[in-house]
């Protein structure tokens, strides 16, 4: 009885944790790109690492809270053209090829020992150097609050303020999300994903087209970057090429090209991983399986699950087969 | 040959380059030297956590004076070995931190076996230990990521970059192309055949080095080992696309979907080793290498052995591809499949055999880049999967002799940038020209201008 209750507890704080809420973000903004406008941006990661770095060096070197978010979008955006200009003429794969590899060089570069002092090296930075701006902004009450057994600080280190904050930006960006595929706007993005030819027949320019979209999801993954640094510390490693297998795992699962299929994808992302390893160690003993091992079998099925969804059903859960075109 | 001759030209605009970078991140860096103290005791309680660990050398004795660092988490500390070899911090804080040995207190004649910093993490009321290993061979420390040794007896004014040091990374670099050449051939291969990126590339070169050291421990002969290793991943290759990649091209999957299966492969196979084989470094051969000196470079003999073979198996599959039936029959699919179909070629057939061939050859390079680089880990093949793609696009995507050119380049950058620049860099650049390249000639060397959508 006591795993059950555990493990219905668990269910509620992952799905409500910030990670689940970073990468949700993060994933509307890949969704912005591949889903929206049928960009093959392998880099997501990378402007995570973006963004929570420009947040976090800003910060530790002296600027405020605001001050270290306008660093964050600028270096995202910054980013997203100079990975834009080139390669957005070029064929999709083309695309794929460089975001992954700028987003591996901003992550060796973070990680450099010689940008200790700065980046803090392979070890990152720790919560507390650029936390504290971010809580004296919080307007709740001291102490701690209980809901459906859920125990947290209002304001602290893993808090109620940071859960809040992240929902509140998750909701922020589907709404602004659905809004923009909605306009004229979105349409065209739409309409790039289907035939970009037809588009620049109607007189629209596609280049300037996809860079905005790389440009407004490159955004939505900085804040999920900081999102992420925010409640535990900033570590290079941690955004790096599998955060961005992940994303596209969230993608895809959830349905690309909808509004909430990337808010339903990260939630069950994390929580059937949660229910799988939680039922391999409470079912299975642990000379059997022990906890690394069935964390790396869990691996491997997001893996196997990678594949057959791609194959079998590639618009995903809410997903419309119609609108979500592979192109090339 | 008349290509890599033109290539110190090359290597000098970018040493410039590099130089200048190195210069901006010498200023940005500065030094942190902090006063050493001896090594203390360390008991962990609810407010402390200890980080620990012996230094030995080569041949088992404890190796005292040794200078250590930790620092991350508002920590800069440093110790020095005492007689018994043994290191201790104390920390007030949980969190990850790096340790680092400094590379000139070590004694003479004793290089790092893998890396000289570990980050490790500590938690309070607990004990950490990290662990680094010495050899008595310079060669031996090239699998991790820590900074170089300089050269071991000659001395050398530090950080400069004599003749010397510029010739044996050039070797080095010749002998990461060919490596890189190895695995990216057949990347090259089933991309111009079938249009796939395949991100899986890369765990098909860590298998292969897997199975050897797998195979090494059961038959104990190193030939033996590397040649069944070598047939098991050709036979997976084969395996490969009977039973994934042609029922997918068959339901007629898009290019982007046929990519994400690849990478959900990829994934797979990671963990998969990971599960197998563990996250350490496995080695194939155990044995002190021994080393051999040609022209003025010395390097182990299994290195040279393993440039010898992988130029033999590249010049034997350009020649195949050149001057047999079924390479002008690859040519002809890689150039337009729909027609090589209508003219009679059995298209399914020839890229299986480019399966096997590219995965057999992949799976050699993983061999030899257990042997060169002295172990190798679960993710030595994904790390290096960039260097795959940077060196085929490089060349010019699906053109075999593009990839070779691409490799060589790629392998080049990657050791002789090490000269000037940090160790954890050398990755970073070789990406950097792969951007710098699609920017200006997006269809590589070789490519043809029509490739590009």
């Amino acid at each position: 009885m006591d795993f059950w209750t555990g493990l219905l507890q668990g269910i509620l704080q992952t799905a409500l944790s910030p990670t689940t809420a970073a990468f949700a973000l993060a994933a509307i903004g890949l969704n912005v790109h591949f889903g929206f406008t049928g960009l093959m941006n392998m880099g997501q990661a990378g402007f995570m690492l973006v963004g929570a770095y420009g947040f976090g060096v800003s910060v530790t070197l002296g600027a405020g809270f605001w001050v270290g978010i306008a660093v964050a979008i600028g270096a995202a955006v910054l980013f997203a053209l100079i990975l834009g200009i080139p390669t957005l003429k070029l064929r999709g794969d083309y695309l794929a090829i460089v975001t992954i590899s700028a987003a591996e060089i901003v992550r060796m570069v973070v990680k450099l020992a010689a940008l200790q002092d700065i980046t803090g090296g392979p070890s990152g930075i720790p919560g507390q150097k650029y936390r504290p701006v971010f809580t004296e902004l919080s307007p709740l009450p001291e102490g701690r609050t209980n809901i459906l057994g859920l125990d947290y600080a209002n304001t602290g280190v893993d808090d109620w303020w940071t859960r809040i904050v992240a929902w509140g930006l998750v909701l922020f960006f589907l709404l602004v999300t659905w809004l923009l595929m909605r306009s004229p706007w979105g349409r065209v993005l739409k309409g790039i994903r289907e035939d970009e030819d037809a588009v620049r027949s109607l007189g629209k320019s596609g280049f300037a087209y996809k860079l905005q979209a790389l440009i407004l999801g490159g955004l939505i993954g900085a804040l999920g970057g900081i999102v992420m640094a925010l409640p535990s510390a900033m570590q290079p490693d941690s955004m790096g090429r599998p955060t961005t297998f992940n994303l596209w795992m969230i993608v895809l699962l959830g349905g690309a090209a909808t509004i909430f299929g990337p808010l339903l994808g990260s939630i069950l992302f994390f929580v059937v991983r949660l229910v799988l390893t939680g039922f391999a160690s409470e079912f299975i003993p642990s000379t059997v399986l022990n906890n690394q091992q069935t964390e790396q079998l869990a691996w491997v099925l997001i893996g196997i699950s990678l594949i057959l969804l791609v194959v079998f059903r590639p618009q995903g859960i809410l997903g419309n087969k119609k609108e979500l075109s592979f192109n090339v | 040959m008349a290509r890599t001759t033109a290539i110190p030209v090359n290597a000098r605009r970018w040493m410039g380059v590099s130089l200048l970078l190195a210069l901006t991140i010498a200023l940005f860096g500065g030094l942190f030297d902090a006063p050493a103290a001896h090594a203390a005791d360390c008991t962990p309680d609810a407010t402390t956590g200890c980080v620990q660990g012996v230094i030995k050398t080569s041949d088992g004795e404890p190796a005292e004076g040794i200078e250590v660092t930790l620092t991350g988490g508002g920590e800069d500390q440093s110790v020095r070995t005492d007689a018994a070899g043994r290191w201790v911090f104390a920390v007030t804080a949980a969190g990850d931190y790096t340790v680092a040995v400094t590379e000139s207190s070590l004694p003479e004649g004793q290089f790092f076996k893998s890396a000289g910093s570990r980050t490790v993490t500590v938690q309070l009321n607990n004990q950490a230990s990290a662990l680094f290993p010495l050899s008595d061979e310079k060669s031996a420390e090239q699998s991790g990521d820590g900074p170089k040794a300089d050269g071991g007896s000659d001395k050398q004014a530090s950080g400069g970059a004599s003749w010397g040091r510029f010739w044996q990374q050039f070797v080095s670099g010749i002998r990461m192309g060919l490596l890189i050449a190895l695995a990216s051939l057949g990347l090259s291969l089933v991309f111009g055949t079938t249009g796939l990126s395949n991100f899986a590339q890369g765990e098909m070169v860590t298998m292969g080095g897997l199975l050897a050291a797998g195979f090494m421990t059961l038959t104990g002969n190193l030939w033996l080992a590397g040649l069944l290793a070598v047939v098991i991943s050709a036979a997976f290759g084969w395996a490969q696309d009977k039973v994934l990649w042609k029922p997918l091209r068959r339901r007629r999957l898009s290019l982007m979907q046929l990519m994400i299966v690849s990478i959900g492969l990829s994934i797979t196979m990671q963990y998969l080793f990971q599960f197998f084989w563990g996250s350490g470094v496995v080695r194939i051969d155990k044995a002190t290498a021994a080393t051999t000196s040609l022209l003025g470079v010395t390097l182990t003999t299994q290195s040279w052995v393993a440039m010898g073979i992988s130029l033999l198996a590249i010049v034997g599959v350009g020649l195949g591809l050149m001057y047999t039936r079924f390479g002008r029959a690859t040519r002809a699919i890689s150039d337009n499949p729909a027609l090589a179909q209508a003219s009679g070629i059995d298209v399914d057939r020839v890229i299986n055999i480019v399966w096997i061939v590219g995965a057999g050859l992949a799976g050699l390079a993983g061999v030899f880049l257990g042997l060169v680089f002295n172990g190798l880990n679960w993710f030595t093949g994904g790390q290096l999967l960039l260097m795959f793609f940077a060196a085929v696009t490089l060349g010019g995507l699906g053109t075999a002799f593009g990839a070779f050119v691409g490799s060589m380049i790629i392998g080049m950058m990657v050791e002789l940038t090490n000269i000037w620049l940090p160790g954890d860099l050398k990755y970073a650049t070789a990406l950097l020209l792969l951007i710098l390249i699609l920017l200006v000639r997006p269809q590589g060397i070789f490519g043809r201008k029509e490739r590009i959508g």
